[in-house]
């Protein structure tokens, strides 16, 4: 049997979303995998969350979108309320905590996706409620919740261009379906007259994507230590 | 047969006595184009489009490659044929329902592009092959089954102006004039500076004749006349019309 | 200039329009006509950056009515021209395809379907069925191919040049804006280092010659004065459509044999029935999958004797029944009952609700909506 791993990238326009999400996906299929990247598009207008739709696996992949993810990668807050409709008890949820405090898993409200046992006025009542500043709510309990600080680590120890290399970083290893030469090797093709023209450009990207490898890593050995 | 020796060497003579009504227009201006085709020798690489209106009865009235298209459409159609080879010679011919109306997205457009084609629209100043409606053509107080107590033109504006909507638009290197069947010199003059533009390459052709209607008119042979000279006359103004071009070259 | 295709095989990772700009310049097209829309802009915009390399042409047209009737008109000066289109775009093209099928003229119009009615959303649906198959004063004289992934569109948008000039009725590649604009994987490949053979395009006008003289002139019409005309014309068209469909029409199907469910879809929501059906499998049902890969002529018989023995089918389509009134068509005379549906226009539909759907069935369920 085949695997298959669900991916969706949501953050605000400008954040690189859509790039990294097709690095991801090209690099994945030149490694031989089955890859397929989709973009959330519509009618162009500014301001929206950007939302990008990747599958890499070993087997054929079915349809282009899904109804959850196994991995939920949220870069704003309100990239976190975009992506709650993909994540399930078995998504592993990535977010950018130098943004955002840590999306409050609240028991109640994650009793409110039962709809059947749910009384419609609980549920108004239960809706209407804000959420409190600087907490996202979670109607669905992720899986496993890791908080990432992309946004300081590329100020602080690199440049802030390398955000997005941060997360790709992240994405690569949360997904462990795709080797890191694939990735420097569709960054490659991609940046090729860039890194010609700046070799330390290349070295900065490489090393933004390790860091996101080992903030992941340093985040899920949180988790495991919590549970 | 002497008859034979009237006719222009292009028509198609298995089409003859051809299908317009007695005192139609359309006969009087096939037969200056195909004057014009002999002259030009332009036979072999001419591709005629003819409209749907009462120009689809000329589909087989040249010995010349010809397309029937639909209503509006033969505009974009001989663009097609030129654009794919422009070694080919396109005239796009029709009434003023198929250029001024359901067409104009196509006359325009062809205009603004200078489309190296040549639309031949004939203007009777109402839709002759449905029976008579009022074009955007047809003349203020002009009675027709749609307005049947003459145009209005608080209500529907004043008839339309083509070639001087046309030539208002047209980048350099087109030709736009205004001809009517009550002179046919000069129609022959301007069919003939029409296509020779086109041979040349130039720009976009685009040729208006006025024409006549007894039958949707319901007129006499005199008072058709009297029509076309001029109650027709007296709003669509005959020659050739300044392009922009022109304007600049001056 | 007219460079041949810079490769004999090339395994790639795009989008399915650049996949349909190249399936078109390995078809031999010569030149697009394009109005644009959304989802199927980029097919022109690789199209035009294709184009002067490889010395091929393009123009961009003032409405799809106009795209349609200049693609006819380069059809008829004896080139490979095409289009593409979607959503209201879909609509107007309706005049000239019927145009071009009462004239029996080749065409090859690549459809990326958006939601409808109206202007409705430009992202993805199924609802062009009907148009593709039937839209236009006439009686659907066009093959319409539906894909589910991008080989397929880069297979089946040169199977459509060949289709087309081979029997010289109009062909849509039923594509939708998924496969428009996700990127996955392909083989590119040079139809000439297959040993496939091109169907070459012939002028209709402007052929060598004196018309009336060295040839007899070509002369054209779709117009006819009397009823009886109209019928004699007709039906040799209708006759050469059925010969033609008998050699074009194609289905898919997995599994169906001792299948219990039928799951019946077409395009891209094929991808989630087979994925589907194996993971029931997986769980010990046993469900089959039929999808007619050619809409029109729709592949009744290959569909009748795939669920003959199945006592339930399923039609899944992200439309109101389009699909399923085909489908239904073709089945008249099975009963109602054993019919379920899910119906979602204008949204996609995964593989976890269908197996979801499947087990709510065999429980005594309904899906119907």
């Amino acid at each position: 049997m085949g695997t298959t791993v669900k991916i969706a990238i949501a953050g605000e326009g400008g954040q690189g979303v859509q790039a990294l999400a097709d690095i991801l996906a090209e690099a994945a299929n030149d490694e031989g995998k089955e890859a397929l990247y989709i973009p959330n598009f519509g009618i162009e207008q500014r301001g929206g969350v950007s939302l990008a739709f990747v599958q890499i696996a070993t087997e054929p992949i079915g349809s282009p979108k899904f109804r959850h993810g196994d991995i939920v990668i949220a870069l704003s807050e309100r990239a976190i309320s975009r992506t709650r409709q993909y994540i399930t008890e078995d998504t592993l949820l990535v977010y950018d905590s130098s943004l955002v405090a840590p999306p409050e898993v609240d028991d109640e409200a994650i009793g409110l996706q039962t709809y059947d046992s749910v009384a419609p006025e609980a549920m108004a009542g239960a809706v209407s409620e804000q959420p409190k500043p600087g907490k996202v709510r979670l109607t669905r309990r992720a899986g496993r919740v890791v908080g990432i600080p992309a946004t300081d680590t590329a100020r602080q120890e690199l440049h802030p261009r390398v955000f997005n290399m941060i997360v790709l970083g992240a994405a690569v290893r949360a997904a462990g379906m795709v080797k890191m030469e694939a990735i420097k090797k569709a960054l490659e093709s991609r940046f090729k007259s860039k890194f010609a023209g700046n070799p330390g450009l290349r070295e900065l990207n490489y090393r933004a994507l390790q860091r996101g490898v080992e903030l992941v890593e340093a985040a899920l050995a949180r988790e495991e230590v919590r549970h | 047969m002497s008859d034979r020796l009237a006719m222009p060497k292009s028509w198609h003579v298995e089409s003859k006595p051809h299908k317009f009504c007695p005192g139609c227009g359309h006969g009087l201006i096939l037969k200056v184009l195909g004057e014009v085709i002999d002259e030009l020798d332009i036979q072999e690489k001419l591709v005629f489009g003819c409209d749907i209106g009462c120009s689809l009865l000329a589909w087989d009235f040249f010995d010349a490659d010809t397309v029937q298209t639909h209503h509006g459409r033969t505009t974009p159609v001989m663009v097609g044929i030129k654009r794919a080879n422009p070694e080919l010679l396109c005239i796009a011919y029709m009434g003023d329902g198929g250029g001024y109306a359901i067409g104009a997205q196509h006359l325009v457009n062809a205009a603004f592009r200078n489309e190296r084609i040549m639309v031949l629209l004939v203007n009777n100043t109402n839709y002759g092959m449905t029976g008579g409606q009022m074009a955007p053509t047809t003349l203020p107080g002009q009675k027709t089954e749609t307005s049947p107590f003459g145009r209005d033109p608080e209500e529907t504006g004043y008839p339309a102006q083509g070639p001087e909507m046309v030539a208002a638009v047209v980048p350099p290197g087109a030709y736009v004039a205004r001809a009517t069947c009550a002179n046919m010199k000069q129609m022959k003059r301007f069919m003939k500076k029409a296509v020779e533009n086109q041979v040349a390459g130039r720009g976009f052709s685009f040729l208006e004749v006025l024409s006549t209607c007894p039958t949707n008119w319901r007129t006499s042979a005199r008072q058709t006349w009297e029509f076309l000279e001029k109650e027709m006359a007296g709003y669509f103004k005959t020659g050739e019309f300044t392009t922009p071009g022109d304007r600049r070259e001056k | 200039m007219q460079r041949t295709l810079p490769f004999s095989e090339n395994r790639v990772f795009v989008t399915g329009n650049e996949a349909v700009a190249w399936a078109a310049l390995a078809a031999g097209a010569d030149i697009m006509f394009g109005y644009p829309i959304t989802p199927q802009n980029e097919i022109m915009h690789y199209w035009t950056r294709l184009a002067p390399a490889y010395g091929k042409k393009f123009l961009q047209t003032e409405d799809e009515l106009s795209a349609g009737f200049t693609t006819i008109g380069g059809v008829l000066a004896g080139r490979k021209a095409f289009s593409a289109t979607a959503g209201p775009g879909t609509v107007l093209f309706q005049e000239p395809v019927t145009m071009a099928e009462m004239m029996r003229i080749p065409m090859v119009v690549i459809i990326q379907q958006r939601g409808g009615p109206s202007t409705a959303t430009v992202i993805y649906s199924q609802q062009e069925v009907n148009l593709a198959a039937f839209g236009g004063n006439g009686e659907g004289w066009r093959v319409v191919y539906s894909t589910a992934n991008h080989q397929e569109l880069y297979d089946y948008t040169i199977k459509a040049f060949n289709v087309a000039w081979t029997y010289r009725f109009p062909v849509f590649v039923l594509g939708d804006g998924y496969q428009a604009k996700m990127r996955e994987s392909l083989v590119m490949y040079d139809p000439a280092s297959r040993g496939m053979e091109l169907a070459p395009a012939e002028a209709v006008v402007g052929k060598p010659g004196r018309p009336g003289s060295s040839r007899p002139a070509v002369h054209l019409r779709n117009a006819f004065s009397v009823e009886e005309e109209l019928y004699e014309s007709i039906m040799p068209g209708e006759e050469e459509f059925r010969s033609m469909a008998r050699r074009v029409v194609e289905h898919d199907e997995e599994g169906t044999r001792g299948a219990e469910l039928v799951i019946i879809s077409h395009g891209v929501v094929s991808r989630a029935a087979v994925a589907a059906i194996k993971r029931l499998k997986e769980k010990g049902i046993k469900a089959g999958y039929f999808r007619p890969v050619t809409i029109r002529p729709f592949p009744e018989e290959a569909l009748q004797r795939a669920v003959a023995l199945c006592p339930r089918l399923l039609v899944v389509e992200s439309a109101l029944g389009q699909l399923a009134r085909l489908v239904k068509e073709a089945l008249f005379n099975r009963p109602v009952e054993s019919f379920d549906t899910i119906f979602r226009p204008g949204v996609g539909i995964t593989a976890e609700e269908l197996v979801e759907a499947v087990i709510k069935i065999r429980q005594g369920g309904t899906t119907c909506v």
